[in-house]
């Protein structure tokens, strides 16, 4: 066979049909080329919210290193810790209101726990002692998901069945830079634009997909560029300026509520700590690359202009240190108590009614455990 | 919404017979108007009817938001469904075909089977996924997969497969009711397949669950479900002229499965043959005959024997009438079973 030289580019150019144009003009669409930043710009900043927001990334950044501590002890089977990414978590769960619903990853327990979801119940998956701690329902906060992005389509369809209800409730989904190489990304967000559901997609680029880097991922300019393909618009923003997430989170979520239809959000952060504790970052970046991105601290960034401003003072420091200690300490405290299992529990919810299939089974078991408790 | 009387025109409208695809299109419709919370979605559903016209008239009657033309995307239309269903809608899905399914495997065995368990009960998934299944009718490749074991490995999940009009219609409600997700397969060549089956009188349903003995026979048994029913109905009727006298079991549910009846059956008449189109190895055959075999062991004359599709990738339209189980090799099955211990 030989290789037959290509025609000129022009005589592939398609001839478009008589009335074609394209049905939206992208470039509103388009995110700004640099990152969406508030701090260091001198704007206007609210007192309340920025207190809230740094109590919290203090907060969470205390609970990241308690939970890390835990799985050295062996009460967490595992942990993939946000530490670096706190502005994101925070931000993401301020942004709802209590009606709304928030799709977690498997690293976002902290924008749970911001959520106000008690922290043992959001750590159940991760301590090993059931797959989820708490009722998705009560909390409106969907099961931590751990395959990547197939948590998105089921927040298009909550908000999507909540409109068709007439409810005013927005969903906000989660997903990580890896999550956006996967089909399910790119069928929530169509779904999403054409049914013009009240989602805002929140992607926290940290940089790393356990070890392969956003280079390896995406030949994309950005993850926000994404967005222009399906028709919603997209958003660049610093994933480490606190503030800055939670005004485009604001926005984004106001603006669907409202009818106006999904967003795609990049927030550009890092991930300080390895993928998960089991994970060794040092194979594949090097400590330079760590350090740089130290001095891009969400939780120093925030208190260094807060401070400079005169909006939090030692005093204000030390009160969200010693709040963060102190649930810590109960954080700590509970999960040195052995949870309590309940084998029989493993036939209980497969089914609304247990078939025969599982009651013999459940008879199998119930009998080993009486065997081994005489 | 339609009104009462507008209902018992449409009803006097439907002339018998009616086929297996307008028993589940009066299905849904039937479940629809009961049940706002009932949303039928899937591709070329509404304007459409889908495919194999099942949806017909769904969208007209009940809106586009009750029955949705989505995206061309199988994991986004299951994904999406799971969302409704926690916000308390109950989806009905199309698949439209048997491979096309396979896109959205990870939304099911993932979410779809698992969301009462993960949840502790909090969160369950009344979600009806109908698969067109199964072969026979000339398709050409990646449109006759017969995937139910697939399906039946997965916990979590129910199985259903109807193998009459009245059943088509009886299983679809119970199914569409069920606070379960449920795989609803129904065997696209029997689509067509009619009956003098009224909704203004519809034969009493058995439940999801159980079994239901189409042929009663004392020599042996035929277990089998779905597409393979009339096969095996008509291989009955050949048998008789052998001497056969044979029961025939339609399993209706493969998860969960009837031990009861198929076990109450095969003792009565201590043999036993597995008949299905899908294949054999690994297949939901072996499944049953391990099944039988544990209970039943002392009742047997012969052991479990299985027809089923060959283990080869379903073949092209114009040979597949030699890998589907026709009347002739369950007859030789059926031969088989004259089997007697040290022979």
């Amino acid at each position: 066979m030989t290789v037959q030289e290509l025609p000129g580019a022009a005589a592939y150019r398609p001839t478009p049909p008589p009335a074609w144009r394209p049905r939206t003009d992208p470039a509103p669409l388009l995110p700004d080329p640099e990152p969406y930043r508030v701090l260091g710009t001198g704007a206007e900043l609210d007192r309340a919210l920025m207190l809230k927001l740094y109590a919290e990334l203090v907060r969470g950044r205390r609970f990241n290193a308690q939970a890390t501590a835990l799985t050295k002890q062996g009460r967490l089977a595992v942990y993939p810790s946000s530490t670096g990414q706190e502005a994101c978590e925070v931000a993401a769960a301020l942004a709802l209101e209590e009606r709304d619903w928030l799709f977690p990853s498997y690293r976002d327990t902290l924008a749970a726990v911001a959520r106000g979801l008690d922290p043992v119940e959001a750590l159940t998956l991760l301590r090993g002692d059931w797959h989820t701690g708490y009722d998705p329902r009560r909390h409106r906060i969907a099961p931590l998901c751990t395959p990547l992005a197939t948590q998105l389509p089921h927040a298009v369809g909550l908000a999507h069945a909540a409109r068709l209800k007439g409810d005013d409730v927005v969903a906000l989904a989660l997903v990580g830079d890896g999550g956006t190489s996967e089909g399910d990304f790119h069928e929530a967000l169509n779904f999403a634009a054409v049914w013009r559901a009240p989602v805002v997609f929140l992607v926290q680029n940290n940089g790393f997909a356990i070890s392969v880097p956003l280079a390896k991922q995406t030949a994309a300019p950005s993850l926000a560029h994404k967005a222009v393909g399906y028709g919603m618009p997209g958003r660049l923003v610093d994933g480490n300026d606190a503030p800055a997430v939670h005004q485009v989170l604001g926005e984004a979520v106001a603006r669907a509520r409202r009818g106006g239809g999904p967003t795609l959000i990049e927030a550009v952060t890092y991930r300080m700590e390895a993928h998960t504790n089991a994970d060794d970052a040092t194979r594949y970046r090097g400590s330079a690359e760590v350090d740089a991105w130290r001095d891009h601290d969400p939780i120093r960034l925030l208190e260094d202009e807060l401070t400079a401003r005169g909006l939090l003072d030692e005093d204000g420091i030390r009160a969200a240190a010693e709040a963060a200690e102190t649930m810590a300490a109960a954080l700590r405290e509970q999960m040195n108590a052995e949870p309590s299992l309940t084998p029989m529990d493993l036939f209980a919810e497969v089914y609304a009614e247990q078939s025969g299939q599982l009651r013999e089974q459940a008879a199998q078991l119930r009998a080993e455990l009486e065997a081994e408790a005489r | 919404m339609t009104t009462a009387t507008d209902n018992t025109t449409a009803r006097r409208a439907d002339k018998k017979p009616a086929t297996m695809a307008q028993a589940l299109q009066r299905a849904m419709r039937d479940a629809m108007a009961e049940d706002p919370t009932v949303h039928v979605l899937g591709e070329d559903v509404g304007t459409l009817g889908g495919v194999f016209r099942v949806t017909d008239g769904l969208a007209k009657e009940f809106g586009e938001d009750r029955c949705t033309d989505t995206p061309l995307a199988e994991a986004g239309i299951l994904g999406t469904a799971v969302g409704m269903a926690m916000y308390g809608l109950r989806p009905v899905v199309e698949m439209q075909f048997d491979a096309f399914a396979y896109p959205a495997f990870e939304q099911l065995i993932s979410h779809v089977s698992k969301m009462r368990n993960r949840t502790r009960g909090a969160m369950a998934m009344p979600i009806v996924v109908r698969v067109p299944y199964g072969g026979g009718i000339g398709g050409v490749e990646h449109h006759s997969d017969s995937s139910e074991a697939y399906y039946m490995a997965t916990p979590g999940l129910k199985v259903v497969t109807p193998a009459t009009v009245e059943d088509a219609y009886g299983l679809l409600r119970e199914a569409i009711a069920c606070d379960d997700p449920v795989v609803f397969l129904e065997p696209k060549r029997l689509y067509w397949s009619k009956s003098d089956w009224s909704p203004e009188a519809p034969a009493p349903v058995e439940p999801i669950g159980k079994a239901v003995v189409r042929r009663a026979g004392r020599s042996a048994t035929l277990i089998t479900y779905g597409p393979s029913v009339p096969v095996c109905l008509e291989a009955a009727e050949a048998a008789r002229e052998e001497g056969w006298d044979l029961e025939v079991v339609d399993l209706r549910s493969l998860v969960p499965f009837d031990d009861e009846t198929v076990c109450a059956s095969v003792r009565r008449t201590g043999r036993a043959v597995v008949v299905h189109e899908s294949s054999g190895f690994g297949g939901p055959g072996g499944e049953i005959a391990a099944r039988v075999t544990e209970r039943c062991f002392h009742h047997l004359e012969a052991p479990v024997l299985r027809v089923a599709g060959f283990d080869i990738p379903y073949p092209p339209p114009m040979l597949e009438k030699h890998h589907l189980p026709g009347v002739d090799r369950v007859l030789d099955a059926v031969a088989r079973l004259q089997w007697e211990a040290g022979h």
